[in-house]
């Protein structure tokens, strides 16, 4: 797609996120006028995930009363407990995290090697491999769920965690970004290890991968947000409880559980937190990724 | 990189034989190593994109529920389309939520992003603030939505009850159920749109702002008579981008109202996925997949070439 824009909005992106957010002092005194605006805004964003936490904290009584209290009479761990002894929550948990690790792990790889490839090796046919992995991405899932699915059953991969991994064992934009990484990397450091002796695997390994860690960790992270959030193609392709991701066992509650709304926000906290937390550690590398992720497609 | 590239302008002809003989086999083995690298990544990506894309067109024009011999029908699943009333529906919810949802995403991102650009106090937490909904995913976004909408003793309703004002039915309503999707469809992709404004923001030349303010303009004058002329290329690249992403609405709708009230959300995706995955028509989902596919290129199509006439390219 739009190799120029796209380029250019990553690079401002991460100078935004490296950019001090804390005022200087001095000026910090006088109080902006933009802080009645953007307070008021921040508190509406933050809305849904504090009546998430309140809720899966609160009796699950209270909830469905009417007219409902805006603040529980007492905090309880009634809906975790009930979660973790009546769901199979731990088990879709850990799909879920072999699926995004598995997930990570094999984008990392894969899509360095053919970024690598593509940008710096000369060989028949790299023009049009890359080309045709480019318009992948102009594909929507939606056209591809339906053949993807008898291909899947045809290779008994349904109803399986194999069938939420193998879609995600690489992706066109995973490639797309390392491609680019590595086209801005100086060339000379390779010719040196060339020069040296070093084979291309060699150079690849030791010399340029070691370079990558920046657009390594933006790959992980869209990586990590597709494969641990994603519901339509886990819905498709799973039907067995065993196998349910977290995205699907929850998706699954409101039909299962539907008055006990803390045991449905307990879930919900199990899901999403971890995803949170990491968004708080590692922001500026998020916020490098969103310009990103919105071309998963 | 330099000793794998071959001479620019030769003719292989004009060679000794010894020499062709080495580039035969030094293109051999550039090919083999080159193809080491990317091919794991190609054939997974390709396997799993260009075949079925393929393969669902060819799908598009047969009638198959998956278990009996598959019949070819030529264009009817494509002529049946255009008779379904239920098809149309589904176009109808889904150009509703996109003109909902687009507008209102680009603007609200370019607000956002012009609040956010200054160094204040506190712009970390407004800032992460913004941003953090990002990662929540479709069920989890699902389930707040049914949580906080809830006309019995959703938050909203409940603001809307002290305040004495009339209470609604929001995803019980075929009229607003729409609405409660694309406003929580916003929560979650404002940081998209409003990251992306943000980093053309401060590509906006400094000198330009400078300028207009010493010829007196006010800052409304210089925000839409010089920044925003500047932002043109990426309003364009988000437009495209917010429109393909409303066109493809299937997630949210799933986790909420799962096409109702009266059917008033179902989208083309959800039309595809009930026909494809519930009644098991994969010729007729494969024709409604091609037919959003076609869409999306037509509109992609028209505002690249809309903005180019208009002088402004992104693309």
């Amino acid at each position: 797609m739009s190799n120029s824009v796209l380029a250019e909005v990553v690079t401002s992106s991460e100078q935004i996120a490296a950019q001090p957010s804390a005022a200087p002092r001095k000026r910090g005194r006088r109080l902006s006028g933009w802080h009645f605006v953007l307070f008021p805004i921040a508190l509406l964003f933050l809305i849904p995930f504090i009546q998430m936490a309140l809720a899966s904290f609160s009796p699950a009584k209270e909830l469905v009363a009417f007219p409902p209290p805006f603040i529980p009479s007492h905090l309880t761990i009634d809906g975790y407990v009930q979660l973790f002894g009546q769901t199979d929550i731990l088990l879709w948990l850990g799909n879920t995290i072999l699926v995004s690790g598995t997930a990570i792990v094999s984008n990392l790889v894969l899509c360095s090697l053919a970024g690598y490839g593509f940008a710096r090796l000369k060989f028949a046919g790299r023009n049009l491999g890359f080309l045709m992995i480019l318009a992948t991405i102009m594909i929507p899932t939606q056209l591809l769920m339906i053949p993807t699915y008898i291909l899947f059953a045809t290779l008994g991969l349904l109803n399986g965690l194999g069938a939420a991994i193998v879609p995600w064992l690489a992706t066109a934009f995973g490639i797309f970004l390392m491609r680019q990484f590595f086209l801005s990397l100086p060339a000379e450091l390779e010719e040196a290890g060339a020069i040296d002796g070093c084979n291309r695997w060699q150079i690849f390994f030791r010399i340029v991968l070691p370079l990558a860690r920046p657009a390594l960790a933006t790959l992980a992270i869209f990586t990590l947000l597709g494969a641990w959030n994603d519901l339509v193609w886990p819905l498709i392709a799973i039907n067995n409880q065993q196998s349910f991701t977290l995205q699907l066992g929850i998706a699954n509650f409101q039909g299962a559980h539907q008055t006990n709304w803390s045991l449905i926000m307990a879930g919900n906290v199990v899901a999403t937190l971890p995803l949170i937390l990491f968004f708080l550690f590692a922001q500026r590398q998020f916020i490098a990724t969103m310009t990103f992720s919105g071309l998963k497609g | 990189m330099a000793n794998t590239a071959a001479p620019a302008i030769r003719r292989p002809g004009s060679e000794p034989a010894d020499k062709r003989r080495v580039r035969r086999t030094r293109g051999l083995k550039s090919a083999l190593t080159g193809w080491s690298f990317v091919a794991p990544a190609t054939i997974i990506i390709l396997g799993l994109s260009i075949f079925p894309a393929v393969w669902a067109f060819i799908l598009s024009l047969q009638s198959w529920d998956g278990f009996s011999e598959a019949t070819f029908v030529g264009g009817a699943n494509y002529a049946q389309l255009v008779s379904d009333a239920d098809f149309w529906n589904a176009v109808g919810n889904t150009f509703g939520y996109t003109i909902l949802f687009v507008p209102a995403s680009v603007l609200l991102g370019l607000f956002l992003a012009v609040a956010l650009n200054r160094r204040i106090r506190w712009m970390g937490f407004y800032r992460t603030a913004i941003f953090v909904p990002f990662v929540a995913s479709a069920a989890s976004t699902g389930i707040l939505s049914t949580y906080l909408f809830s006309p019995q003793f959703g938050l909203v309703n409940n603001v809307l009850r002290v305040l004495h004002l009339p209470q609604q039915g929001w995803l019980d309503d075929p009229h607003q159920a729409m609405l409660v999707i694309a406003i929580m469809s916003l929560w979650g992709s404002a940081a998209f749109t409003t990251v992306i404004y943000l980093a053309a923001l401060q590509d906006v030349p400094a000198e330009l702002i400078e300028a207009a303010r010493i010829d007196g303009a006010n800052p409304w004058q210089t925000f839409w008579r010089i920044v925003w002329p500047q932002l043109a290329p990426v309003t364009v690249f988000v437009t495209i981008w917010q429109t393909i992403q409303a066109i493809q609405l299937f997630d949210l709708v799933y986790t909420t109202t799962r096409g109702g009230p009266l059917d008033a959300t179902k989208t083309i995706v959800y039309f595809l996925y009930e026909k494809a995955f519930r009644s098991l028509q994969f010729g007729y989902g494969s024709a409604a997949a091609y037919v959003l596919f076609a869409a999306t290129l037509l509109i992609t199509i028209f505002v690249v070439v809309y903005s180019r006439r208009k002088g402004t390219e992104a693309f």
